[in-house]
């Protein structure tokens, strides 16, 4: 018995969950997996899995799976969401609705958590990974084994959040976890555990991600392209890399104090022995005011080459959009107490930062500017990005207005922790964030398959999210007027019931939206030969990643690459250049990293890890801990990690492109 | 094999790659010393900073992790100017001394420890144990590499890539250095004369 206690830690039956909708998750996900399993099997499709994409070194492969995990956890959260409308849809003076309240609040956290962490930070890596190295002329990332690491160790941190839903329960925390709720005293159980593991785990993968950016664009820029001809999407990667390579250490130490309060008794943020939970208030918005930056600068990124090539014409103000991203980046670090005006740090702190968080919306007022002012005089094409870019242009600058409402601290102190923030945040979020990157997959997916999106679907999905934004979100603008507060789970004023039954419309029609987002690839999928991209360059784009054919080889550039302007493909091809290819002399022979399948087996390791500190397996702590150690030793002194391509292939191949742009 | 070229790039991307990565570890340490000031009163009717430091202790560790950190720097040049027998018995050194050091960090905790004033005692000595234990992992780590590092040394020819692998560790150990000195300024002098 008590060898079995030593080799399960705290695990007991009472974890398995109870209540009829985790009961259903619970069953259904492992039920999911195993047919896609099955599928596999019986498709014979594991050796190409294997080979093509889990172990595969190439970002752009590394990036087409960050979007897919992040976009299977856009539903999960999406239904989280849906529950929790459904919920205040009903629950009403004595009426009780389908949750209880701690199921309530594990719903609403685990809907917050994933939506930032695995759903904006997947698909902001994803992209990052499919294109930067394309739009600067590099092959690779600067450390190919680091980026598979990073992803694996956002896949381990992906797998913790949802296993918690089979066993054991999430955080009931909210999705910043403020203690002393999350502290041992209150929530003594594994959800917060499951919370702390699984953004510790996540987080680290970002944070080595931030590293990798940073090197590869201060480093493997190609020839001639300096820093003020880079196109402003790398630029916005740039700024958002150093704030994660700035912040993120933040979150790992601040996330690493609370779990020592959890795992050995410590005192930081309890309510006794000294401990002071406002410390923790305090270093996880250091890290989180940043973070929304992190988010939003690369979607303003896909936005600035997305606007250029519909309208086109170049960017408006590129300068000054660079200025605006780097002062952006200044600004994020000092107005996270603008968070939390109510603490009581006194008028002058919150004047301080008050002003600070005002200001900052001057930057982003410029670049909303110079993006109308690239469309001013274009001729412009209605695709489907642009219809995203013009939804993000209303509610993002909606989001900003109401920002800027709440950085009055006489105001916010009305609205303080109320559903009118809730409203502010999901304009900023969904209108900034989702639309962007949904703008940016569209964009550069021939790129990376070969073909395009049916655009008609796309825009439908961009109506109806947009449809459903406004009717999701602008009731919740008057429900924190009239003093809701946020995390309710029910309420006894009658007069609220018609705004949230309106809300809870609004996710279905988002949710359909995001349905159309499927069925729009599926069907590109089936109409792949009528939409396909024969020369690379489906919409006569500015920068060099069109240069190359669709779907991008894995070398990326078979010639070494000059870029002498902004915008070089584009006045290439004005001036003819595109049609002849380069001199022998610029093929070289290309090494590329080969497959390795030990990013992946540090991630199961992590996630190994994490799992034992949840469950307090000390055992398997140890274990996983020596394993991951030796994998990374291992890989470190392997010196076979390379294959090469010979010039006169790539230059064969390359000749072939040429041919076929004459023809 | 033309495979210079990418030697000589990556060398440059990995070391700009590592002293970000410093950045960041930087980072995680001014978070954790941030902490420890504002708790550092938090005492909760446990003992203060000025009970429980000894100057001269900590005094003793400083000089052995300094010498440490010159024999791994000329352990370092050592290894460029091709002397490799040399070089990886100064990195023995670098190993014996951070051992020693890391002693007397174990002993002091423990000392701790048994006197009564553990890291539950209070706010004050979860993040004294933390910030100077987290240095200690630190430790700890640079230790296991040293020693992989003399592994393949010994194992290997030298070259560009066993330089490279070696300029590395020298980084990391020099960065703990610096940190130990912030330690060793705002924890235990600061503390003693407060």
């Amino acid at each position: 018995m008590e060898l079995l206690s030593g080799l399960l830690g705290r695990m007991s039956l009472d974890y398995l969950p109870t209540e009829p909708a985790t009961i259903g998750a619970a069953v259904g996900m492992p039920l999911g997996a195993l047919g896609v399993a099955a599928a596999l099997t019986y498709f014979k499709k594991w050796g190409w899995l294997w080979n093509n994409w889990l172990t595969s070194l190439d970002a752009k492969k590394i990036g087409v799976m960050y979007i897919v995990v992040a976009l299977i956890m856009l539903f999960r959260g999406l239904f989280d969401a849906l529950m929790l409308r459904l919920q205040t849809a009903v629950a009403v003076n004595g009426a009780s609705g389908p949750f209880d309240t701690d199921t309530f609040q594990q719903v609403f956290t685990a809907h917050g958590t994933i939506m930032i962490f695995f759903v904006a930070m997947g698909l902001m890596f994803g992209l990052i990974n499919v294109v930067m190295p394309l739009m600067i002329g590099a092959r690779d990332m600067a450390f190919p084994w680091l980026n598979s690491v990073s992803f694996w160790l956002f896949v381990a941190g992906m797998i913790l959040n949802n296993v918690a839903l089979i066993f054991g329960g999430f955080s009931p925390g909210g999705w910043l976890g403020y203690p002393p709720l999350t502290g041992l005293e209150y929530n003594p159980g594994p959800g917060v555990d499951y919370w702390i593991w699984s953004l510790q785990i996540a987080g680290l993968g970002s944070l080595f991600s931030g590293i990798n950016f940073i090197v590869t664009i201060l480093k493997k820029r190609a020839q001639g392209m300096t820093l003020m001809k880079m196109p402003i999407f790398p630029w916005s990667v740039l700024v958002t890399s150093v704030l994660i390579a700035l912040a993120f250490p933040i979150l790992t130490a601040t996330l690493a104090l609370l779990s020592l309060d959890r795992l050995m008794g410590m005192h930081f943020f309890t309510s006794d022995m000294g401990g002071n939970p406002m410390m923790y208030i305090n270093l996880i918005w250091a890290w989180g005011h940043p973070e929304v930056y992190i988010l939003v600068l690369p979607a303003f990124g896909i936005f600035s080459e997305v606007v250029p090539t519909f309208a086109r014409k170049a960017l408006f103000g590129y300068k000054t959009m660079v200025a605006a991203l780097v002062a952006i980046m200044f600004f994020s670090f000092i107005v996270w107490q603008h968070h939390f005006f109510t603490m009581g740090a006194g008028a002058n702190v919150n004047a301080f930062f008050g002003i600070m968080t005002m200001i900052i919306a001057i930057p982003t007022g410029v670049k909303i500017f110079n993006w109308l002012f690239t469309m001013y005089k274009g001729k412009i094409w209605f695709t489907a990005p642009m219809v995203w870019f013009l939804a993000f242009v209303v509610t993002f600058t909606l989001g900003g207005v109401t920002g800027v409402m709440m950085a009055v601290p006489a105001l916010d102190f009305q609205v303080h922790n109320s559903l009118f923030l809730v409203a502010h945040f999901h304009n900023t979020i969904i209108g900034g964030v989702v639309f962007g990157f949904l703008a940016g997959i569209t964009y550069w997916f021939p790129k990376v398959f070969g073909f395009r999106l049916y655009d008609a679907m796309g825009r439908w999905s961009a109506y109806l999210w947009q449809i459903g934004f406004i009717l999701a979100f602008m009731p919740l603008y008057i429900l924190g007027l009239m003093g809701a507060v946020r995390r309710l789970d029910h309420y006894s004023d009658p007069t609220w019931q018609p705004f949230f039954i309106v809300s809870g419309i609004g996710v279905l029609v988002i949710l359909a939206g995001t349905t159309m987002l499927v069925a729009q690839v599926a069907y590109s999928i089936w109409k792949r030969k009528e939409l396909v991209d024969t020369n690379g360059d489906p919409w006569d784009g500015r920068t060099i990643e069109w240069s190359v054919p669709s779907p991008a080889p894995h070398f990326n550039f078979a010639s070494t690459l000059k870029v002498t302007q902004r915008d070089d493909w584009w006045y290439k091809k004005q001036a003819g250049k595109h049609l002849t290819p380069p001199p022998p002399s610029a093929y070289k022979d290309v090494w590329l990293p080969k497959n390795s399948a030990s990013g992946l087996l540090v991630g199961a390791g992590a996630g190994m890890f994490g799992f034992a500190a949840i469950w307090h397996m000390w055992w398997l702590l140890v274990v996983a801990l020596v394993f991951v150690v030796a994998v990374v030793i291992r890989r470190t002194y392997d010196t076979n990690s390379e294959f090469m391509i010979p010039a006169k292939e790539l230059m064969q191949e390359d000749l072939l492109v040429y041919k076929r742009r004459n023809a | 094999m033309s495979h210079s070229v990418t030697e000589t790039e990556k060398l440059d991307n990995t070391t700009l790659g590592f002293w970000l990565y410093l950045m960041t570890d930087i980072m995680i340490f001014a978070s954790l010393f941030a902490t420890y000031l504002v708790l550092v009163n938090a005492t909760a009717g446990g003992p203060s900073a000025s009970d429980i430091y000894s100057a001269d202790f900590a005094l003793l560790q400083t000089v052995i992790l300094l010498t440490s950190s010159f024999t791994c720097g000329v352990s370092a040049l050592l290894l460029r100017r091709g002397k490799k027998t040399a070089s990886m018995w100064l990195l023995l050194a670098t190993v014996v001394l951070g051992a020693a050091f890391l002693a007397l960090e174990v002993f002091e905790f423990s000392t701790l420890v048994s006197e009564g004033h553990t890291w539950q005692t209070s706010a004050f000595l979860s993040a004294f144990f933390t910030l100077v234990g987290t240095h200690g992992l630190h430790i700890s780590v640079g230790l296991i590499w040293a020693i992989t590092l003399l592994v393949y040394m010994y194992r290997t020819r030298i070259g560009s890539d066993m330089v490279r692998k070696m300029m590395l560790f020298a980084l990391f150990w020099h960065f703990l250095d610096i940190i130990w000195i912030f330690i060793f300024t705002i924890v235990y002098l600061m503390g003693v004369a407060s």
